[in-house]
This record gives structure tokens, sequence and C-alpha cells, in this order.
């Protein structure tokens, strides 16, 4: 016996909720929408469309954030179309506020910041500008002797 | 998807269109999984990483590409077939990119001519009047400005250190410098591309623009090069037996299991 009532509402809110729930696969620590990959969704009667902005062009991890957000809008009980477009160029401007404070709580410097997130320090040596993904890059803090990561500013 | 994608342009712009995709797709492959074959073996941990991270970015631009262009070409070819399925003689990338990885100054010499000339490139095509294009190309520039920062260091590094290194970087490009100039020079009918707005310079242009670039740089680190132009006819054709060894390698796995996915 299903009910009516077990249909979830879908709405733009709810979708937006329901996006804000997808983690990034490759920093967990963030979602995809404070990342600010999600350019644009749409609501439909039909289906959902959602439009991701790849933070760099060959990010590996994209068909599986398409299928994260395939997973959760499942629930809404209509198709989900997800596509990756370049019409705008993600920026690590795009990241919100909550977004970079999650990335320093986890030990990611955020982009453009040049402290250490574990103490605090300015003392910092950039290790290597390439780190073990595209998006990372690899510092040392000379203060707390902790090597740590650090978002490329693109 | 071709009427969408090009639809105002004739037949002849079209297929130069094709070709600067193609060139540009192959550059990008092939430097890419050549710097991809240093990967456990760099010499030391941090250019491991350095090396394998360029490497990646440089495959996902050809991908990227090789995308691009089979909507243009729209043949009923993808990407993996365009990208795997040619042979040896189909490939249409410089001929700079065809000499073997070679010692980490090779690398280091043949990244750099590559690079400040891939960036020239791509410094035309940012205002491209072929919209797809103009929009990669702006998320492209943005991760090889961190590509060229990295081999710029390591050119500055080797040429000043005193002995080896600096004899190392200069047997390196004196290997290149004959084909240096491949990268720049003219792709059939290009001025159909600069009359369509698709880039902003003819090849020849961009060419001079390089020589500039380079020629302030090794002045500058006392590497007096000649670097040759190179003839438009072969730039891109006649590849070497390390490029067949290449070929052999990444086609490898395609050649093994046809139509196989990740």
């Amino acid at each position: 016996m299903v009910s009516a009532l077990t249909v979830p509402v879908v709405d733009e809110a709810a979708v937006r909720a329901a996006l804000a729930d997808v983690a990034d696969p490759e920093i967990p620590a963030i979602s995809i929408v404070d990342l600010g990959i999600v350019e644009r969704f749409d609501v439909a009667e039909d289906v959902i469309r959602v439009e991701l902005l790849p933070t760099f062009v060959g990010c590996p991890a994209l068909d599986a954030i398409a299928a994260a957000v395939e997973e959760r809008l499942a629930g809404f009980g209509r198709p989900v179309e997800v596509r990756f477009g370049f019409s705008v160029p993600w920026t690590t401007d795009r990241i919100t506020e909550r977004g970079r404070r999650h990335l320093a709580k986890s030990g990611f410097a955020p982009p453009g910041d040049d402290t250490c997130p574990y103490c605090g320090s300015a003392d910092v040596l950039t290790d290597n500008l390439f780190g073990p993904t595209q998006c990372r890059s690899t510092r040392y803090c000379r203060s707390c002797r902790q090597p740590f990561e650090a978002f490329k500013l693109v | 998807m071709t009427d969408s994608l090009a639809p105002d342009l004739v037949p002849a712009t079209r297929n130069a269109l094709s070709l600067l995709l193609l060139s540009m797709a192959d550059d990008e492959f092939v430097i890419g999984f050549s710097d991809s074959e240093w990967t456990g073996i760099a010499p030391m941990l941090e250019e491991d990483v350095a090396m394998s991270s360029i490497a990646q970015d440089e495959l996902g631009h050809a991908q990227a590409l090789y995308r691009l262009l089979a909507e243009v070409v729209d043949d009923g070819r993808d990407a993996d077939a365009i990208a795997y399925d040619r042979p040896v003689e189909g490939y249409y990338h410089a001929r700079l990119l065809d000499h073997p990885r070679g010692d980490w100054a090779d690398t280091i010499a043949r990244r750099y001519l590559y690079d400040t000339a891939d960036g020239i490139r791509l410094d035309a095509l940012a205002e491209s009047s072929f919209a797809p294009l103009r929009e990669l190309v702006a998320k492209i520039r943005r991760e090889e400005r961190y590509h060229l920062m990295h081999v710029s260091a390591w050119l500055e590094r080797l040429a000043s250190a005193r002995g080896e290194p600096r004899e190392r970087l200069l047997l390196a490009l004196d290997r290149l410098a004959p084909d240096a100039g491949t990268v720049l020079s003219p792709l059939p009918n290009d001025l159909s591309l600069v009359m369509a707005g698709i880039i902003d310079s003819s090849f020849d242009e961009l060419d001079a623009r390089w020589r500039v670039e380079v020629g302030r740089v090794f002045e500058r680190l006392g590497l007096s090069m000649v670097l040759p132009v190179a003839d438009p006819l072969t730039a891109r054709t006649n590849h070497s037996d390390a490029f067949r060894w290449l070929h052999g390698e990444f086609t490898a796995v395609r050649r093994e299991q046809p139509g196989a996915t990740w």
C-alpha cells in the first residue's frame, strides 16, 4: 500500500537541499553545492536536469559525482539528467564561505589561504604545486611541522 | 549535433576547424601520454607527483578536445575511437612530440618548447567565435598556467646550474631544436579560421610571437638556440619510430579488449 503521502515534494528547495547532501568524492568534507560546481538545475514536470561544472577539465571523479547526484535525486520519482559543461569556467571563487570553513577544518588550506590549517601559522612552504589530485597542491608548515594540502587557486 | 555546433561554416572552414581541433587534441594526448611514463620513476617523489598530475591534466584536455572534434566531424566516431583507433600515420601531433621521453632534461626542454607554443595558441583562441572551443579554452588556460610555472622553474634551474645539468639541457635543446617550430607551423587553410574569427591570428603570426617570447627567456639564461622554421608539409606527419612504439603502448588495451570500459 503506497500512500500518496510517501511521495516526496518535488520543488526547487527540496532538490537544492538534496544536492547539498552530495559530497565531493575526493574531498568528502565539502558538498558539491559548497564547492560551487552546481551551475544550475531545473525541476520540470517529467525530468530534473542538473548542470555541473568540472573543477578541472580532466577530473576523473566526474562520473562518480554524476552517479551520486542521480542516486540522491532518484527518490523524487522522476528521471534525472546530469550533464557537465564549460558554459562558465569553474573557479575557486565559487567555493562558498561554509565550504572554505569545511575545507580548513579537515586539513585542506582553502584556495588563496597561505596559512596552516592546523596551527594558523604563516610560516608555510609550498612543497609542490601539484598534489594527489589535480585540484590540490602540497605544503609544509614549519611551525607545527605538519605537511598538508591546499586547494589550488584557479 | 553538427548543426547546432558550427552552423554557419562552409565546408572548407569546417575542415580547417577539424584539423585545428585534431592537432590540439593529438598534441595534448601525445605529450600527456609521454609524460605519464615518468610515473613511478621520476628523479624525485615531488616530480613523480607533479609530472603525473600534469600528464593527467593534458589527457583530460585531449579528451575534451576529442569530444568536441567528434561533434564537429559527426561521423559516428566517439572521442575514444578517435583517440585510439587510428594507425600511426593518422596522428596529427607536432613532430616536436615525436621525440622519445629521454632523460629529465629532454622532458623539461620538450615541455618548455611545447607549453610556450601551446600557451600562445590558447591565447589566440580566447575570443574565438566558436563558442564551445572558447569556453573550453577558458578552462584549459587556467590549468596550463601551472604547467608553465612548473616547467619554467625547471628550465631556469637546469640552465643556471653549472656542469652536468646545464650540459644535459643544452644537448636536449640541440636534439629538439630542429622540430621546435612544428607546434605553430601553419595548418592547411588556417587563414579561413582567422576570417571566421575562430582564431585571432594566422599561425605565421603566432609562430613569430612564440619566437619573441622564447628568445627573451633563452637570452636571459644564456641559451643561444637556433630554432628553424618548420616545413608545414611535414610538421605533423612522418612520425618517428619512438612514436610508433608509444602508439603500440597506448593502443594496447584497446586492441586486446575492443570496447572495454573501466
